[in-house]
């Protein structure tokens, strides 16, 4: 039987109009098998129903999936939008179909981590872990 | 946030004063106790708390989203306490209830909460009752607990909530059977949605069936509702009938006799789950072989407390 003692609570959701979940559940079942709880809401939502659903579900962390290019302005409006919420301390990650070149971009307006095609699904669980645990270390 | 500070969060009904709380006893924070020793008992006492439970697929999530939209229409301010199981490998989970009801995200009257089971088996998790008390604390009127998709013996929700009501559909017939020595037998509130699916007649007459048994055996109010939770067909009627019920078992009593028995089987729950690891180390030191009968072991062990 699994232990009842902590676990990590992580939020993964897909803002905007983009439909195609397929990822965002692919990393949710990972996370999942990975000892995560993640509440998982689902396609076409707005960031700032990511943002009140994350406050309300105290996550440690919240994981942004969109393959329909629109990932540089959604996942930063995600962060202002918990930044509003007095929530700025929840770690942001991000992946989808994402250039190269804008990577860097999505970093420097505060999403920690950024995951593309290929990105082993390990890696993508680590920086989970590691989100997690810098935010309740904080 | 010390616990000064979350007390204060939750009486100016601060969303992540709520979420907080509630994570610190589900995680068995010591910060917690203080918490839960300082809410507002009267609050709770007038909250309603509503069980939504039955198979999975049923329409738990659906039906309880309805059912904030309407309590909303009434200005009510309402908690929601999802809870989907952890996985039995990982202690992992998938908290996936909460899609269903996204139209009220950004609705600050609507606390919703998704926990997972932790390894739990009764259909709820050993935080609810204390995410309950949370949220009827921070002025939630009414509190929906939709338990996890439950089988036959999942009847925690019985307990914890004042009124419970099982949600059935049609097509899922092997369940019903499966169900038929439990929570018909002890819900308060029949409800067989889908009821626009071919089916739903003969579900319902199976239903009022099993209401009218009850009724002549005077087990209490018992009703069957149809509703289409999808289309919010059906939900103004059967929150009549829970409002009802909830006046006469406030009249009668009901509601307090009920309360005062969740509250003694929720101390047993924890006075089990705190002594558990000591009772492990007692027998794991009384006897390497691992031979001979268990229970007259149990029985010995209790000889040395």
């Amino acid at each position: 039987m699994a232990e009842t003692t902590h676990r990590y609570r992580v939020l993964i959701g897909k803002p905007g109009l983009d439909g195609h979940d397929r990822g965002a559940k692919f990393i949710a079942r990972a996370l999942r098998d990975a000892g995560f709880e993640v509440v998982y809401t689902g396609i076409r939502r707005t960031p700032e129903e990511i943002a009140a659903a994350a406050v309300q579900e105290d996550v440690s962390a919240v994981g942004l999936s969109s393959l329909s290019g629109a990932h540089l302005r959604l996942f930063p409006a995600v962060v202002d939008a918990l930044g509003k919420s007095g929530a700025g301390d929840i770690p942001v990650l991000g992946g989808g179909v994402i250039p190269d070149e804008d990577i860097s971009h999505l970093k420097q307006a505060g999403i920690v981590e950024v995951f593309t095609p290929g990105t082993p699904v390990d890696q993508i669980i680590q920086a989970f872990q590691q989100a997690c645990e810098a935010h309740q270390g904080s | 946030m010390n616990s000064d500070h979350l007390l204060q969060g939750l009486k100016e009904r601060d969303p992540r004063a709520v979420a907080k709380a509630i994570s610190l006893v589900e995680n068995g924070d010591p910060l917690a106790d203080s918490i839960l020793a300082s809410l507002d008992e009267s609050l709770i006492d007038q909250a309603l708390v509503l069980g939504i439970t039955g198979p999975p697929g049923a329409g738990k999530s659906t039906l309880t989203n309805q059912i904030i939209s309407y309590f909303r229409s009434q200005g009510k301010r309402i908690g929601v306490i999802a809870i989907d199981p952890s996985s039995p490998i990982s202690g992992g989970a998938i908290l996936g209830d909460r899609i269903r009801m996204m139209q009220h995200a950004l609705d600050n009257d609507v606390v919703v909460r998704s926990m997972a089971t932790r390894g739990r088996l009764g259909g709820l998790c050993a935080a609810t009752g204390a995410a309950v008390r949370i949220m009827a604390s921070s002025g939630c009127s009414h509190i929906i607990i939709e338990t996890v998709g439950v089988g036959q013996s999942e009847m925690d929700i019985i307990r914890l909530a004042d009124i419970t009501a099982l949600v059935l559909a049609p097509g899922l017939g092997d369940d019903i059977q499966a169900m038929k020595a439990g929570l018909l037998e002890v819900a308060d509130l029949l409800v067989v949605n889908k009821a626009d699916c071919a089916g739903a007649e003969t579900l319902a007459m199976d239903m009022e069936a099993v209401a009218r048994e009850r009724r002549e055996k005077n087990e209490g109010v018992i009703e069957v509702c149809m509703t289409v939770a999808s289309e919010g067909k059906g939900i103004k009627d059967m929150l009549h009938v829970v409002a009802k019920i909830d006046e006469e078992y406030r009249q009668s009593g009901e509601i307090m006799k009920r309360r005062m028995k969740s509250h003694d089987l929720e101390v047993l729950d924890w006075a089990v789950e705190l002594i558990k690891p000591k009772f492990l180390k007692m027998i794991a030191e009384s006897d390497t072989s691992r031979k001979g009968d268990p229970r007259m072991k149990a029985v010995e062990i209790l000889k040395k407390l």
